[in-house]
């Protein structure tokens, strides 16, 4: 159960809360490193960052301790509310990695400060299509270094599907016929955390364009109350909904589950097994996320911080933590210098897909800073009504 | 011709403990009660207070003005199906564990001894030494669709009776593991240890005397057990219950395994506090388990499961 740690985290990763508060603004970034401090404190997911003591192979921890002087203190934290409360409240944290529905609550609440890209010589490295990302980037700044991310892929058994691929999420979403026969009714899941509304908003804009979605994380009052209503249909075909990826492999080999949004480390290890599995993403694109190493606004270690985050772009960190994780790493290189990652691991683990990903953010009333109050539907409305629609009742019957 | 003890400090002390008896109660009850009473107390407290906050929606921090909002959004239909839910399956858990534990607690406690009740006692307590979560998942694989005991029902040809029961409107489903027949069974399953262990210790404590007297007054069995057994083995049957019931209503790992994921309240809790960030709306949920259980134990009290405690 090497893995079990980083299925939680991804499983967390999910979880996130409303933003807010004022950008304040003190000094600017480092504009040299110097000395190293001696060490680093970094708040991370679990198994996100590893020194061997999980798996002899995996670890990205004592090369970096040897090599700049800095020991690495981590402290895990199971969601991303947690590591803001983490970053917030305290101050003797240097860096964090954030995933997107974390990264611009620090950002707008002023506890992580601009990284000079400059001092992190490998930046050049870094996928030019995550160097700007918005959710670390603001007004032009950068305050982080990206790490890794992944998608939400489409999985399905083949015995199934046999030569179809699925080109569509409506698999999971409406009532249908699959290849084999059989109706879907009972044979697919969903995943339960209410970021999964996205999901469903995803797929409304391919199919209810009258709708005008354009982002699935900015949801005015009726398509929110179409996205529900989509998953209150979906209720009918889904016996369970899934929460740890340990659980949802079972379903596939054993349950008879024959499509779901899932992971690619999943899919990896179920490949891997000689189950009878792949994966896609559909016509609509998927949702996914993406992590950011970030640096607190007072850290305590900057040079080591610094030091930390020249050392995660490195290929071999960035391979190893995508075989890992079944992510993708943010340095492109590394695609193909790491034995544990092999040659085809990137591809497997999703990097065609970048552009048809919808990347997790925090819905919140001002549309994530785009619009007026009000004028989308917050987080705290999607965990409830999730909530009610999971446990079978529509949150918004038609009156 | 008299001595004197050298007045040490701790003689001393001791002197002066023994004149003032209620200084020495402060000192031996002081820590527990300051647990009891701050920590314990006090949590129950700052929910409370936490759960007459509203959580502003803007920016997702907690606003410390006092209002309703939050209890006005305890009670909507989602929220009370949810209730409805954890309380039936923890209530059917009771009895089940009951029909299970009692028997096996009867037998136990009146029918073996020495080595022979060792070992049942212990095969009854092994399970609580392995992970909690290894005996969910364990069960996970046991109720798949493919999985054991659906096997189990092909082999000797019962599968019609098996897709019956699954047929069965509400507790039913597409499989065992994912119905609340299997819930039941799991939950049952996982808190037994705690019904059968009360019940077979008052069991033991109910004197052989008073039975043989029973049936020296011409009662038949039934009778004996219905008139003496039974009312003074309530204390252990009260006490278990209240484990299978608290237990059952505050557990949020099961659902999320077995079943048809529709929330229990620990769960919805959970999803308020760890990922919705919504304090307030959890700490009033989070009352719920707290008067349900309120709710029991004045029910138990007043069928006498304690006076005779």
């Amino acid at each position: 159960m090497k893995h079990r740690g980083l299925f939680a985290v991804i499983a967390l990763a999910v979880v996130a809360a409303a933003c807010g508060g004022a950008a304040t603004e003190e000094g600017g970034p480092l504009t040299e490193i110097g000395d190293g401090e001696g060490k680093v404190v970094i708040v991370a997911w679990p198994g996100y960052i590893e020194r061997g003591e999980t798996d002899p192979a995996f670890d990205w921890v004592t090369g970096f301790e040897a090599e700049s002087g800095c020991m690495v203190e981590v402290k895990t934290a199971g969601t991303s509310d947690e590591m803001v409360a983490l970053m917030t409240e305290s101050q003797e944290y240097d860096v964090v990695t954030a995933s997107g529905d974390a990264s611009l609550r620090l950002i707008a609440g002023g506890t992580v400060q601009e990284v000079n890209t400059d001092l992190v010589p490998s930046w050049s490295t870094v996928d030019e299509r995550l160097q700007d990302a918005p959710w670390h980037t603001v007004d032009g700044k950068h305050y982080g270094i990206p790490y890794q991310w992944g998608a939400n892929v489409l999985m399905y058994n083949t015995e199934v599907f046999g030569d179809t691929v699925p080109d569509s999420w409506s698999v999971v979403f409406e009532e249908t016929t699959l290849p084999d026969g059989s109706a879907n009714t009972n044979r697919v899941q969903a995943y339960d955390g209410p970021i999964y509304v996205a999901d469903a908003a995803l797929y409304l804009k391919s199919v209810r364009p009258e709708l005008g979605i354009t982002d699935p994380y900015q949801l005015n009052e009726d398509q929110y109350q179409a996205a529900v209503q989509l998953l209150v249909q979906q209720r009918q075909l889904v016996a369970k909904y899934w929460h740890d990826a340990f659980v949802q492999m079972d379903d596939f080999t054993n349950e008879g589950v024959a499509a779901s949004s899932s992971w690619p480390f999943q899919v990896n290890i179920l490949v891997a097994g000689g189950a009878p599995i792949a994966s896609t993403v559909p016509k609509e694109g998927a949702t996914g996320w993406a992590d950011t190493t970030m640096m607190h606004k007072n850290a305590p270690h900057p040079n080591c911080a610094y030091k930390w985050m020249e050392w995660t772009l490195s290929s071999n960190l960035q391979g190893d933590l995508a075989a890992w994780f079944g992510s993708v790493p943010s340095v492109l290189s590394a695609c193909d210098t790491s034995d544990l990652l092999g040659s085809e691991g990137c591809a497997t683990n999703g990097l065609g897909n970048f552009d048809r990903i919808s990347f997790w953010k925090t819905p919140t009333e001002d549309c994530n800073g785009t619009a007026a109050a009000g004028s989308c539907v917050p987080y705290r409305r999607w965990v409830t009504d999730y909530l009610a629609v999971i446990g079978g009742r529509n949150p918004y019957p038609a009156s | 011709m008299q001595t004197t003890l050298p007045r040490t400090p701790i003689r001393r002390l001791g002197e002066r403990l023994y004149r003032h008896p209620r200084l020495k109660l402060a000192l031996i009850l002081g820590l527990p009660a300051l647990w009891l009473v701050g920590v314990y107390g006090g949590s129950l407290i700052s929910l409370l207070l936490n759960s007459f906050f509203s959580t502003d929606s803007f920016s997702g921090r907690t606003d410390r003005t006092p209002t309703l909002d939050t209890w006005r959004q305890v009670f909507t239909d989602a929220n009370m199906a949810v209730v409805v839910r954890t309380v039936s399956m923890a209530a059917a858990v009771t009895i089940g564990a009951l029909l299970i534990g009692f028997p096996l607690a009867y037998y136990i406690a009146r029918y073996t001894r020495g080595k022979l009740k060792a070992t049942l006692v212990l095969l009854t307590l092994i399970p609580l030494w392995s992970s909690y979560l290894v005996r969910v998942y364990a069960w996970k694989l046991l109720l798949a669709a493919e999985g054991v005991i659906a096997w189990l029902f092909d082999q000797v040809g019962l599968e019609g009776v098996l897709a019956g029961l699954l047929r069965t409107p509400v507790i039913g489903g597409p499989s065992l593991s994912t119905s609340f027949l299997g819930q039941f069974a799991v939950f049952t399953y996982i808190w037994l240890p705690y019904m059968i262990l009360p019940i077979q210790a008052a069991v033991e404590r109910v004197p052989v005397s008073l039975l043989e007297a029973s049936s020296d007054l011409g009662a038949q069995p039934p009778t004996t057990f219905r008139n003496v057994t039974w009312p003074l083995a309530l204390p252990g049957v009260a006490a278990g219950s209240i484990f299978t019931f608290s237990l059952t209503l505050g557990d949020y790992i099961i659902p999320t395994v077995i079943g048809d994921s529709s929330p229990f309240i620990g769960l919805a809790i959970y999803s308020q506090q760890g990922v919705a960030g919504n304090l307030p709306l959890a700490a009033a949920l989070s009352f719920i388990p707290i008067v349900v259980m309120i709710l029991y134990l004045t029910g138990a009290r007043k069928l006498g499961a304690f006076e005779a405690l």
